[in-house]
């Protein structure tokens, strides 16, 4: 007990007496856990609105509208046993009608149409990824032995497949790899600015160290404080930026909300959670700096 | 406390250094010391002298394995220091005390915390600390000094500081590496009789100078080095019959032309 009080006493006293060295590594970590914490809802949110878009690419399966009901039944079960196919739905003529109002706001068409439907029933196969379209394209349209592509079934009309589907897989493709980059290219930089500022505010203490170990102290009696101290600065740094966050949330971020639903998607990473989060691995980083950069000076 | 120098009769405890055929080889293939045999008795003053480069740094080092020889073995205590696991290094420092030319304080601590480190390291209890290192800073003639910072403090003080934690855990053994190298020759004296002081209490004292003139002074063990090898080790004959320590002072003022002031 009085041991670990001795740490923390060592710790305060180091802060208080490298006022100028702490002040800058608690700088550093604020403005990094900055902007981790900024660029992560960020990220987390084009990369949910990515996937929304490519979601949104399905295959439409038309099928005659005479088709027998067990031979619709058939084909469902079988375009479901494809590979790659997350799921099938069945939209019947009239539910087909009804999309089509829907979209076209316009209530009566079927009496424009002198009451008669001329929709045909049709899947909507959804995908597992976009990527998988063809593979299912091809499953869904079997080349005969004579190498001309047949329909699965006498029930299919026609494949559609949804329109600019190239385009949105490219671009919602590298949007996904930059996202990916950008959040490795900051994880890494996040651990080389905090690391390096620990690093130097030690070395600059390298021959207290020295002096340590020549009096007989043991690699953790010296090790303790300096650990300490990293997870005092990780904290102060984490609670300026975190502090400095909400602030920006509450200012910029919840007003934008309303009105624009990019942004809404913002808040789908709980801001408690990241927080917890930001605080918890500056302090893990800093604390971990702190040891491990010492073990240098440690050696015999 | 002041009692003569521990009689060599008194038990067959081994010598509290030994050396023996000890190499040290530096990286880059410099040899610091070459086939150093060495044996020293407990209680025994010894100086190491020799120029620069002659490997007495390397000696101290190896005494505190900070340094392992490349061949040969280095007995303190009658242990081979180099067969101890690395994890019981820091408890050999402890058993022994050490003053350097450039004091080693810790430049961020008052008198009082430097001189208390060296305790706290070893858990000593607070209550303990605090009433051992006022004592052992009046020792050293620091008392009104304690709780300064070591720049406000002048070079014979700041040794004085350093000698105060070699001491506090009152080792068996206790290593200066040019104690005096950054003195004048007044406050030097201060300090050796200081560390003469300690001596006579029982502590076994090794000292690395190339002040010849102070070593020709004092009477004692002299050990000269050169390029790495042992070339003179002139043992006790010519110690100074028994001399307390401030016939010492007087003494090694005199012989060194220097009149009796105050400082």
């Amino acid at each position: 007990m009085g041991r670990v009080s001795f740490f923390f006493s060592e710790a305060y006293r180091a802060l208080r007496r490298n006022a100028a060295p702490s002040v800058a590594a608690i700088v550093t970590i604020a403005i990094t856990v900055l902007l981790v914490g900024v660029l992560v809802p960020v990220l987390d949110a084009s990369g949910a609105k990515t996937n929304d878009v490519r979601d949104q690419i399905s295959l439409k399966v038309f099928l005659f509208k005479q088709s027998e009901k067990s031979e619709v039944k058939a084909l469902e079960e079988q375009i479901a046993g494809i590979p790659h196919v997350a799921g099938v739905d069945y939209i019947s003529s009239a539910q087909a009608l009804k999309i089509l109002e829907a979209d076209l706001d316009e209530k009566n068409i079927l009496s424009a149409l002198d009451n008669r439907n001329p929709l045909p029933p049709s899947f909507n196969v959804r995908l597992d990824d976009a990527d998988n379209l063809e593979a299912v394209q091809a499953a869904l349209s079997p080349t005969d032995p004579a190498g001309k592509p047949q329909p699965l079934s006498a029930a299919v009309e026609e494949i559609v497949v949804a329109d600019q589907t190239d385009q949105i897989r490219q671009v919602t493709g590298a949007v996904k790899i930059l996202l990916g980059v950008i959040a490795v290219l900051l994880g890494i930089a996040s651990l080389f600015l905090v690391g390096n500022t620990i690093r130097l505010s030690i070395y600059a203490r390298r021959r207290e160290v020295e002096v340590m170990r020549l009096v007989g102290a043991t690699s953790w009696f010296i090790r303790w404080p300096f650990v300490i101290e990293g997870l005092v600065v990780g904290i102060a740094g984490a609670m300026i930026a975190v502090g400095i966050l909400f602030l920006g949330k509450v200012t910029i971020v919840d007003p934008l909300s309303e009105k624009f639903a990019l942004v809404e998607n913002l808040n789908t990473i709980a801001f408690g959670q990241l927080i917890v989060v930001l605080i918890g691995s500056a302090m893990v980083v800093a604390a971990l700096g702190s040891g491990v950069t010492l073990r240098r000076f440690l050696r015999i | 406390m002041e009692e003569g120098p521990q009689s060599h009769a008194r038990a067959p405890r081994p010598p509290i250094v030994q050396l023996r055929d000890s190499t040290v080889v530096y990286p880059g293939g410099h040899v610091g010391i070459e086939r150093v045999s060495l044996s020293i008795d407990r209680g025994e003053f010894v100086f190491v002298v020799g120029s620069t480069g002659c490997g007495k740094s390397t000696l101290i080092k190896l005494l505190i394995r900070e340094l392992e020889p490349a061949s040969g073995s280095v007995m303190v205590a009658g242990k081979d220091i180099n067969e101890m696991p690395r994890k019981k290094v820091p408890l050999l420092r402890r058993r022994i005390g050490t003053v350097f030319q450039d004091f080693k304080l810790l430049p961020n601590r008052t008198v009082y915390d430097n001189v208390a480190y060296a305790l706290q390291v070893t858990g000593t209890p607070r209550g303990e600390i605090k009433r051992q290192v006022p004592e052992i800073l009046r020792m050293v003639g620091l008392g009104a000094k304690i709780h300064n910072f070591p720049d406000q403090l002048s070079g014979g003080e700041q040794q004085r500081v350093s000698i105060a934690r070699a001491f506090v855990n009152h080792p068996p053994l206790l290593l200066a590496d040019e104690p005096t190298g950054n003195l004048d020759p007044e406050t030097s004296i201060g300090i050796m009789q200081l560390l003469y002081r300690i001596n006579r209490s029982g502590t076994t004292m090794i000292v690395v100078t190339h002040d010849s003139e102070m070593v020709d002074k004092m009477k004692r063990r002299v050990v000269q080095l050169h390029e790495g090898r042992v070339i003179r080790d002139q043992a006790a004959g010519m110690y100074a019959s028994e001399e307390d320590t401030t016939e010492f002072a007087v003494r090694m003022r005199a012989e060194m032309g220097i009149d009796e002031v105050t400082g």
